[in-house]
């Protein structure tokens, strides 16, 4: 027992905590921002996995990493645009929308990388993101080397939260998204368009979508496969619900998920008796769904998520 | 100015019209892909047809292809009906098919196998359903994302069994071991693929189309997807109704995994599924949530991905290009329904 | 007089058929308190929406200040000086006072400006006596200081006219004295103010200038309202005297809906605390209360859509002991809902749907599961004839009817089963004349027929006039009950703030 204990609190394993946290970090925000202001984007799954495909690409025929971060980022911003597109200003159902950007963005991201890089026998790699000590920083004890001995796109998560919750709760800005994610009607008599406000937060939650997938495909895995989200996607919009649509306990929800992710790859590694490792694998997915259970009753979603908004209407 | 107007009712050729519409500007967005794929957009397209639907040996195989998603399709037909989002068809579907796949294995006479398939596999993929739904109903949990959830966990347990007490020891692959030669569908025509399960499809879409026009289960359905709240004013259970969508819902999903399995496959693979779950999604809003409409939306589908593997062959457009047309047409359906609820008038401007 | 702060000159605008505003010109001059006055439906709330820029007009323009104004959003009139109280508060109850204020103001250097909103809260609820506590969450305030929170946030942004859209319709008569005393200190201030009501002594109390709108036009001007009385103020309103309809004397029979001892958690809305009531047949029993004092959860418990956690309730002399709708339909009570569209009908299916939708159970409709589509269609066809409501056929969208159709389609779907009690919320709530009239006469004829009916309402001149025994809520509790012949509004206001009353 001891053993496994041990095991558990190695700096790797609080890095790999950390590192496996970062993607699910950046698509909770992403997810809340847009859930904030009442736009529910189940596109997440697909944003992030055609954002994963254009920054490889990008990255791999340009050489540059940054460039392929900029790639994904612009991808999620115009993926975000096309679901804010249908269900802002047309007014669609978000629930068959987003699944409709799932759809057609992973079909994108299949489509375009097979007429790109072909069918080849080994997947094509890059030489991805390298970890980047923070000088000092990385000298502290066990914490050092765990959080500041990452790739430059953890310490981006790591600021985006701070930056993600003053945004929301300190700026006009935010304030607005949270005015339309509640009562719409209230922000528009305000002067406040809740058209413009809910676009912008949806493709804001695009671009954090895209870097999710940007991660994935440059710092995590290096390389592009079908399976590179596998599920993140959906398993985000639970931890926006489990966080309270809250930027510091989405991350939190982020964390602890990670956690348990990197528990049961410990578990895997470690062959822990006659197991198969799938039970592993379905691990950190039914802890999602107890914890929602759990946290669903108390949750409070924004009183506008779902709902259109259409001014004129009698 | 342009501004829409709320219509009072649809004339019935919109069923009709609104499907093909999006149809129509789904092949032509997506030939922009061919085009950038440097092949001819009516030769690739014209590929995709006779491969699909250009003989009667093809169309057989497009029935095939479809029959799952006729299964699925009308999985969430019935499901959206009640506003109960279950987007887990892919993971009821491969319950089916793991539990008929366990009937069919023990030695007994064909039809009573057959039977017992059919019976196993509902039931799995209601037990399934059960759990989005139970969520709800008890928990608030939302209902898309748990049945999501659910479809990784699903997909892992029937990983856990084929790689490990059913694998195939012989060859070491990841399969199944076959399911008894007398529990195989039969095919109704000799020299294709068309088997029994394909006609049970056929059946099935206007057994439900009955059941949510003329039933009073189908009335309370349509009632409480509609408005909940005044559903349980008028005295309607609406957590049973729930319950009870999510049942029949999860068990024609899971019909589409005992179909794979009796008439296609014999056995269970980690890829029996295409992601036809998610395709029933499609297949039900192209087919505006009608159970009949079902049935040709399917072979839209069935018809695409068949001709875009042998498109893929002929053109070397990525055979891709299918799931890029399922998303699409899913969009350009949806604002095609724009014009259900609403119609775009002239108006003059306020001077 | 002054020059006019804003003049609205021919304004013009329909919805489809219908002209909601033909032809109307109206002015504020600063300091000046103008009463717009009309029934329900005469087009007052859409002209306030014009002029807040909620609705383009199809014609007619907006003066500010003798210049010409083009408004076509709610940030156009607010950057006009123009700031609407509506009469569904227009707040997110989950945010702060001041967060619910300062939305739509730009911050400082990026951050929202704390500090100075705090101070122009302070010197606002100084000036004018409206005081608010900045940070607790709106949906801890009461429904007078949102109404509060709603001018502050109007006068917080510049408003030099306030539009009020029957603001008293949500206070108990104490506090509207408050709200007028502020807004007699805004005019006096030289803020122009459009109080819109169709309440006439408030509009004679508080009013400078009155314009009187009916069926969408100008019905004429009032500019002594003190001096003018009611009842040619009403003749305006309406067109014709105001005949109210006759009620025979009550022969009540046997009780036919009795409450005992009912009580239920706050879990959600107002507690209800030990209520007993007794319905007898041929009465129409009136629930008055300023709302939110458990009218509601009344209503509620009464359908069995809540079940109470104490006491007793019985329907034609049987006990409810499951509290399902089903089951207190079954026992005859027939129900119709306060929000029409959220509670009561099926927008987006066929009318035919929502009116044997409490019943398609029952053998009239369906028989061993299946439905019957020719007696649903007949039944429908039947009642759309017997009431004569408009709309092109039983297979008609619900959502495209009017609210005065609906409310007569929902009436025809309880009647058609001769309920022994009838429960109905809020029955004339934005129904024009006619229509409240043509409801009005079913109930009186169903209490003929001896059918109980209970009346819960807000509008105590509707309750009056209807009721011939009215029980007044406050806080959960019945404080008393009045026979209307001893009822009147002044009596009826003081027991809505919870003074006791005897009869």
């Amino acid at each position: 027992m001891s053993a496994v204990f041990e095991q558990i609190f190695q700096v790797g394993f609080l890095a790999a905590i950390i590192r496996i946290a970062t993607p699910l970090a950046f698509a909770t925000l992403g997810e809340m921002f847009s859930e904030r202001a009442g736009v529910l984007n189940l596109g997440i799954e697909g944003i992030m996995l055609l954002s994963a495909m254009t920054g490889f690409t990008a990255a791999s025929l340009s050489g540059s990493l940054w460039l392929g971060v900029l790639a994904a980022v612009l991808t999620g911003m115009l993926m975000g645009a096309l679901h804010a597109l249908f269900t802002v200003v047309l007014g669609l159902s978000q629930h068959v929308c987003g699944i409709g950007v799932t759809l057609f963005s992973s079909g994108l991201a299949y489509f375009l990388y097979r007429l790109i890089f072909g069918q080849q026998s080994v997947p094509p790699n890059i030489k991805g993101f390298q970890t980047l000590p923070i000088p000092i920083l990385s000298d502290i004890p066990v914490l050092g080397p765990a959080v500041f001995n990452q790739f430059a796109l953890v310490y981006m998560a790591i600021l985006a939260i701070p930056v993600a919750a003053f945004v929301l709760y300190r700026t006009p800005w935010g304030l607005s998204v949270r005015m339309v994610g509640e009562n719409p009607r209230a922000a528009d008599s305000a002067g406040v368009s809740v058209i413009a406000t809910r676009f912008q937060a949806v493709i804001l939650g695009g671009a954090l979508m895209g870097l999710a997938g940007a991660f994935l495909s440059m710092a995590q895995f290096n390389a592009f496969t079908f399976g590179v989200v596998s599920g993140r996607g959906w398993v985000a919009i639970a931890l926006v619900v489990f966080g309270r649509w809250d930027p510091w306990r989405s991350a939190g929800a982020a964390l602890l998920f990670a956690f348990v992710d990197a528990l049961q790859l410990r578990m895997q590694a470690s062959g822990l008796g006659h197991i198969p490792y799938e039970a592993f694998l379905m691990l950190p997915f039914i802890f999602t769904i107890v914890a929602m259970a759990v946290m669903s009753r108390n949750a409070v979603a924004p009183s506008a998520l779902l709902k259109p908004f259409r001014r004129e209407e009698r | 100015m342009f501004r829409l107007e709320v219509r009072s009712s649809t004339p019935t050729w919109f069923n009709f019209a609104l499907p093909l519409l999006a149809i129509g500007a789904t092949l032509i967005l997506c030939s922009g892909l061919i085009a950038l794929a440097g092949a001819g957009v009516l030769e690739a397209y014209g590929v995709m047809f006779t491969a699909s639907l250009g003989d009667s040996y093809a169309i057989t195989e497009t029935m095939v292809r479809a029959t799952p998603m006729i299964f699925t399709g009308l999985a969430v037909a019935v499901a959206f009906r009640a506003k109960f989002w279950n987007i887990g068809a892919e993971g009821q579907l491969l319950a089916g098919a793991v539990a008929s796949c366990f009937v069919g294995a023990i030695p007994m006479p064909g039809p009573l196998a057959m039977v017992l398939m059919a019976v196993a596999g509902a039931a799995a993929g209601a037990a399934v359903a059960l759990v989005p739904a139970t969520l709800r109903v008890k928990f608030k949990v939302d209902d898309v994302v748990s049945s999501l959830l659910l479809n990784s966990v699903i997909y892992y347990a029937l990983m856990a069994l084929i790689e490990g007490p059913w694998k195939d020891s012989f060859s070491g692959y990841p399969i199944s071991p076959p399911i008894e030669d007398s529990a195989n569908f039969p095919v109704l025509l000799e020299g294709t693929r068309l088997h029994l399960g394909v006609v049970a499809a056929l059946i099935a879409a206007p057994l439900i189309w009955f059941l949510i026009v003329r039933t009073t289960l189908g009335f309370r359905i349509r009632v409480t997807g509609e408005n909940p709240e005044a559903a349980r004013y008028g005295g309607i259970h609406v957590e049973r109704v729930l319950i009870s969508t999510a049942l029949l819902s999860g068990a024609l999903a899971g019909l589409a995994g005992v179909s794979e399995v009796g008439g296609v496959h014999f056995q269970v693979m980690s890829d029996i599924s295409p992601g036809y779950g998610y395709s029933g999604i499609v297949v039900a809003m192209l087919a505006r949530l009608n159970p009949l409409g079902v049935v040709p939306a399917a072979i839209f589908l069935a018809a695409v991905m068949t001709g875009a593997e042998a498109m893929s062959r002929a053109t070397g457009v990525p055979a891709f290009l299918s799931d890029v047309i399922q998303g699409t047409a899913l969009l350009a359906m949806l604002v095609a329904l724009l014009f259900t609820a609403y119609r775009i008038r002239r108006v003059g401007v306020a001077r | 007089m002054p020059a006019p702060l804003i003049e609205m000159r021919g304004i013009t605008k329909s919805f489809g058929a219908v002209k909601a505003n033909e032809a109307v010109d109206l002015s504020v001059a600063p300091g000046e308190i103008l009463g717009l006055l009309g029934e329900n439906g005469a087009g007052k709330t859409t002209l306030m929406n014009v002029l807040f820029g909620a609705y383009a007009p199809d014609a007619g323009e907006i003066l500010i200040q003798g210049k010409p104004v083009r408004i076509t959003s709610s940030a156009d009139a607010l950057a006009a000086g123009i700031g609407m109280v509506h009469q569904h508060f227009h707040l997110a109850p989950r945010l702060t006072v001041l967060e619910n204020l300062l939305i739509g103001i730009p911050g400082k250097t990026g951050r929202i400006d704390r500090a100075g909103g705090l101070a122009r809260l302070a010197e606002i609820g100084r000036q004018h006596g409206l005081a608010l506590d900045p940070d607790l969450p709106v949906s801890a305030l009461s429904v007078g200081e949102q109404q509060r929170l709603e001018i502050v946030k109007a006068l917080f942004r510049g408003a030099r006219l306030l539009i009020l859209d029957e603001p008293t319709a949500v206070l108990a008569p104490s506090e509207v004295d408050g709200l007028f005393s502020a807004l007699r200190s805004m005019a006096a201030q030289g803020l122009g103010i459009i109080f819109i009501s169709h309440k006439l002594n408030e509009v004679r109390a508080l009013t400078h200038r009155c314009t009187v709108l009916r069926h969408g036009r100008v019905a004429g001007r009032v500019d002594d309202p003190a001096n003018t009385t009611s009842s040619a103020m009403a003749q305006l309103m309406c067109g014709h005297e105001i005949v109210p309809p006759a009620r025979g004397p009550s022969a009540p029979g046997v009780a036919v809906l009795t409450l005992e001892g009912i009580s239920t958690s706050h879990h959600s809305g107002t507690a209800l605390r030990d209520i007993s009531l007794v319905v007898r047949a041929g009465e129409i029993l009136g629930i008055a209360g300023v709302s939110g004092n458990g009218q509601r959860a009344l209503a509620e418990v009464i359908s069995g859509v809540r079940a109470p956690d104490a006491g007793r309730m019985t329907i034609a002399g049987q006990k409810v002991s499951r509290f399902s709708p089903r089951e207190v339909q079954a026992l005859g009570l027939g129900r119709i809902p306060e929000d029409r569209m959220t509670t009561g009908l099926v927008t987006n299916l066929p009318l035919a749907d929502s009116m044997v939708l409490p019943r398609i159970g029952t053998a009239a409709f369906s028989s061993k599961g299946l439905l019957k589509p020719d007696a649903i269609r007949a039944f429908a066809e039947e009642q759309i004839k017997a009431y004569d409501i408009r709309c092109p056929g039983p297979m008609t969208r619900a959502g495209a009817l009017s609210g005065g159709n609906l409310q007569k389609a929902l009436l025809a779907r309880e009647l058609a089963f001769d309920p022994k009690v009838l429960v109905v919320s809020q029955p004339t709530r934005g129904l024009d004349i006619g229509a409240a009239r043509f409801i009005h006469e079913k109930f009186l004829d169903m209490r003929t027929k001896g059918c109980g009916i209970v009346v819960i309402g807000e509008d105590l001149e509707e309750l009056l006039v209807l009721c011939d025994r009215i029980a007044v809520m406050y806080e959960g509790r019945i404080v008393g009950t009045l026979d209307s012949a001893d009822a009147t509004i002044a009596r009826l206001g003081l027991m809505m703030t919870g003074a006791e009353g005897h009869s």
